[in-house]
């Protein structure tokens, strides 16, 4: 195996051991795409399948989900200047930038849960039909994986305080900045088709 | 819930059942009091992050496991040898062919492999540990509760009894209330978080972790197809995970995924299940490829034939095996169209299966075969599987299919193809690896006793379901007509002569722990792979110097050269992972939340979900850096094991 | 190998600019626009995509060369997007066309696959 020299690089690549869990995790979300694969080919197959329950187009509101996409977006962003402040070994901006990216993920949160709110007001909820199932269970997957990382990065933003960027730290941070961009691949396909082809169709 | 609904009754066979139970249980803990030996089970092993003791406990729960799945199969056959027997209810019949389906391939098949990729991968490789010792700490366990809540069902509850594919709708709220179906929902669950994560640790091992000069195309066979194992792993199990989810929330939580009201579709279930339970076939095959090669090749005594050829057609296998789904529900009649194209994805997954078997054959051609028990396993594999491998063909004909579809054929054909390949890998596997694992071979002429009564038993038991099936006999029938008898019958016979040779192997892991002649070198069979350059017992940290690696046989190289795993001169300080109860006690913390979402007590499964995420929380403030061996402690170890210091 | 990223994270911003670009397009597109609907879902699936590559080249790293993980994680994004197509078109595939294709099935249809079985 070819030797390489590593002290030179980003410090999260620094130890053997950082570079293994950051191999690992990218295999975890290989794993994660199919994982989210499997919701959306329910999604596929039951759209449609809407029984008594209204259709989608006439609850999809196109404002609101442009905002949480961007919302998204942004914070996706916000995330990739933490790493890049962590890379100039900045505490101080790496910590602004976490605590914004946790900001608008907890927006985009708000928003969605003001809409599965809504949608449930009017009649469609987890059972009113197979449709709404393969929605809900859908979205809130996603939902459920930015709540998860929202909660994580707070537990760094913490550890950072209380060592500031190390090898460790800087590795856990640039995992869960893996973690914040892939959640916003995903949402850009539940974006497309799931409301933007829910609103076409 | 009264006591009577959550304790299963009136079945005298399953009250004979939880008599044992408790008598097992308190045999052990009386023992485990009375020689004062709880301190050293926490310490030595439920805490251990040790890749060989976590191999080990994964053997050990798998044996347990095909007991008790051998169990199940014996209790139907005794149901089946003879028209209208009574012995068990039709009731109890569908639980015990779902419990034995599920127990043998998710609790016993997978374990038993998976354990011995823990304990050989890292040794074949040169690695010290796993990648991620504490996340395989937490796969053990995790797979080790997920079994103990599937197992509990049948004294708790009741068990699932909607087959081990669990189809809709059968196995939905409506038709199945009640725990039993829960039980398989969340023991399937519980098991699949720790297999997906073994797959990632393994993966990353075996990519990253290798010997200097360990090049891709210079790994042993074992590791190629445990590496290509973990990738289907990796793929396959989030489906799973996404299925079990989508029923779980439609039995407990009323969604429509696959019910019959609110345009539910029952079948997205069947095209779920499989799109996992495919690729699961190879993940429980494909390793016993690569056991059979390292057996053959080394009591072959000869370098495997068309390596390359070898590690193609296990890649090629595991890119088809997500091709091919659809050949499990032909009979869906989603029309010719997609029939045949999935009956030609099948049929082509028998040409790089094809190749593997002349391969070997080439690898045995003109060679000195020695013919010990692990190798008796492993020659009986090739005809054995063969003839399941060529039944295979004949069902995945979508026309001809529509004829042995749940038929014994289609029994006889899985037996033939998980036995002869997964089982029979099993027992040359572990009788294989058994000195480097525990320091002493298995007896040879005991071995070859439960051999061979196993392989005439597999035989005399399944042939026959071949011709019962084209006879006309459906499968998960409790009752058989007299027409039958006589072949089912002989299949009985058969069963029971495979019961007795399980029975010998156990006897022989006891017989060998007394009577067995020590091992005193690290190599017992003459290998030609890394594992066999380490000391028995292996040293926690498995290689005190590592060997520069430019032969896919790197041992016998080193043999040639007069190298060992010891050279002084290189030595340095060891880096350790520190041991740690976390796993243990986050993955109990979840198997009581998953206890009580069996039984749809929600607040309590909201509890314990929490207790698993503290867990997790604590688990990210933990920075512990583990500890390191001395290079004074490192020649100590090695020097005594070697049997070098009396010199 | 760079010792010291720059000050100004030019490839984050380009990025953000394309995804927010990319996502106008794709909603315009869908809502706005009166383009045939099948091409409107091809194109805003390519679209995604593309959003998707930005991602993960521009802001995940991915081919970073520094993390000593060669093509890996590239090698298995990749294949993960495979088995995406593989799982959600081969559902499509099984659980609809052919169903599709029965449900449209005419009397005179049916009678003729009939006598081909007979054949």
């Amino acid at each position: 195996m070819s030797e390489q020299n590593f002290s030179s690089g980003p410090l999260e690549y620094q130890t053997e051991q950082s570079r293994l869990n950051i191999l690992g995790f990218w295999i975890f979300l290989a794993a994660e795409l199919a994982l989210f694969s499997t919701l959306f080919a329910t999604y596929a197959v039951l759209s449609g399948r809407t029984a008594d329950a209204p259709a989608p187009f006439e609850l999809f509101e196109p404002t609101s989900t442009l905002i949480m996409t961007f919302l998204l977006l942004t914070s996706s962003f916000t995330c990739g200047i933490a790493v890049h402040e962590m890379r100039n070994g900045s505490k101080k901006g790496l910590l602004t930038w976490l605590i914004v990216t946790l900001l608008l993920g907890f927006a985009f949160l708000g928003f969605e849960i003001d809409e599965f709110i809504t949608y449930v007001h009017e009649g469609a909820t987890l059972q009113s039909s197979a449709y709404w199932s393969a929605f809900f269970i859908l979205a809130g997957t996603h939902g459920l994986h930015v709540t998860l990382g929202a909660g994580w990065m707070i537990l760094l933003v913490i550890q950072l305080m209380q060592r500031g960027i190390t090898r460790v730290t800087s590795r856990k941070v640039f995992i869960v900045s893996l973690y914040w961009h892939f959640l916003d691949v995903v949402w850009i396909f539940i974006f497309t088709s799931v409301y933007l082809i829910g609103m076409v169709m | 819930m009264k006591l009577d609904e959550f304790f299963v009754t009136g079945e005298p066979l399953i009250y004979g059942g939880m008599v044992a139970i408790v008598l097992v249980t308190s045999a052990i803990i009386f023992l485990l009091t009375y020689f004062k030996k709880w301190k050293w089970l926490w310490r030595e092993w439920l805490t251990t992050v040790d890749h060989k003791k976590i191999g080990i406990m994964y053997i050990l729960s798998a044996l347990a496991m095909l007991f008790r799945g051998g169990m199940d199969a014996l209790m139907m056959r005794t149901q089946l040898a003879v028209p209208d027997l009574n012995f068990l209810s039709a009731q109890h019949y569908d639980e015990i062919f779902t419990t034995h389906g599920t127990v043998m391939i998710i609790f016993m098949a997978m374990p038993f492999l998976i354990g011995l990729m823990n304990i050989v991968v890292p040794l074949q490789i040169g690695a010290r540990d796993f990648a991620f010792p504490f996340v395989n700490a937490l796969s053990f366990w995790s797979f080790f509760f997920g079994a103990l809540l599937f197992n509990v069902s049948f004294v708790i509850g009741g068990s699932p009894d909607a087959g081990w594919t669990s189809y809709t709708p059968l196995s939905g709220a409506a038709l199945s209330p009640g725990p039993g179906q829960n039980f398989y929902l969340m023991g399937l669950q519980l098991a699949g978080i720790g297999t997906l994560a073994t797959g990632i640790n393994l993966m990353v091992t075996i990519l990253k972790m290798r010997a200097p000069g360990m090049k891709m195309f210079k790994m042993p066979i074992f590791t190629w197809s445990s590496l290509i194992t973990c990738f289907i792993i990796i793929f396959a199990f989030p489906i799973l995970t996404v299925a079990l989810a989508l029923l779980t929330i439609d039995r407990i939580f009323g969604s429509q995924f696959f019910t019959l009201t609110g345009e539910g579709l029952p079948m997205m279930w069947a095209n779920l299940f499989w799109m996992w339970g495919h690729p699961e076939v190879y993940i429980v095959v494909l390793p016993a490829f690569g056991i059979f090669s390292e057996v053959i090749a080394t009591f072959a005594h000869k370098r495997i034939f068309g390596y390359s050829a070898m590690v193609w057609s296990i890649i090629i296998i595991a890119g088809l095996s997500f091709l091919v789904w659809v050949h499990h529900f032909f009979t869906m009649g989603a029309g010719a169209f997609v029939n045949s194209v999935f009956s030609v994805s099948t049929m082509l997954i028998a040409v790089p299966t094809g190749v593997k078997i002349f391969n070997w054959l080439g690898t045995l051609h003109k060679s000195k075969i020695e013919f010990s028990t692990a190798m008796l396993w492993a020659l009986s594999f090739i005809p054995s599987f063969v003839i399941g491998g060529v039944t295979g063909v004949m069902l995945g004909m979508a026309a001809a299919d529509y004829q042995f579809h749940n038929s014994y054929f289609l029994v006889a054909h899985f037996h033939y193809v998980l036995i002869a390949g997964t089982v029979f890998a099993c027992f040359a596997g572990l009788t294989y690896w058994y000195p480097k694992m525990f320091g002493h071979k298995l007896n040879e002429r005991l071995g070859k006793w439960s051999f061979w009564l196993f392989l005439i038993g597999f035989h005399v038991c399944f042939l026959p379901q071949y011709f019962i099936g084209l006879d006309g006999m459906p499968r998960r029938i409790f009752h058989i007509g007299p027409e039958w008898f006589t072949l089912n019958f002989l299949s009985t016979i058969g069963a029971f002569g495979m019961g007795i040779g399980f029975a010998i192997f156990v006897y022989n892991i006891y017989y060998s722990f007394r009577y067995s002649k020590r091992e005193t070198t690290g190599d017992a069979w003459g290998g030609r792979t890394l594992e066999w350059a380490t000391p028995t017992p292996v040293p926690p940290y498995n290689f005190a110097t590592l060997p520069e690696v430019n032969n896919i046989d790197a041992f016998m190289e080193m043999k040639e050269k007069g190298e060992t795993t010891f050279d002084e001169k290189k030595l340095q300080p060891i880096h350790m992972p520190s041991n740690s109860g976390k796993p243990f006690i986050m993955m109990a913390i979840l198997f009581f939340a998953s206890f009580a979402l069996v039984f749809e007590w929600i607040t309590l499964a909201a509890i314990g979900l929490a207790g698993g995420l503290i867990m997790m929380i604590i688990r990210s403030f933990d920075y512990d850096e583990g500890y390191h061996f001395s290079v004074n402690e490192i020649k100590q170890i090695e020097q005594s094991r070697r049997g070098l210091d009396h010199e | 190998m760079e010792h010291k990223t720059k000050r100004i994270p030019v490839k984050h911003i380009i990025g953000f600019i394309l995804s927010l670009a990319l996502t106008i397009v794709a909603a315009w597109a869908a809502l706005g626009s009166d383009l045939p609907k099948g091409w409107v879902i091809t194109g805003i699936m390519v679209l995604a995509v593309i959003q998707a590559a930005i991602q993960l080249f521009m802001f995940m790293h991915m081919t970073e060369s520094a993390s000593g993980n060669g093509h890996i994680p590239w090698n298995m994004m990749f294949h993960g997007f495979v088995i995406v197509a593989i799982v959600v078109a081969g559902s499509l595939f099984t659980m609809s066309y052919g169903f599709g294709h029965h449900h449209n099935d005419s009397p005179a249809h049916q009678q003729q696959h009939g006598e081909h079985m007979h054949d």
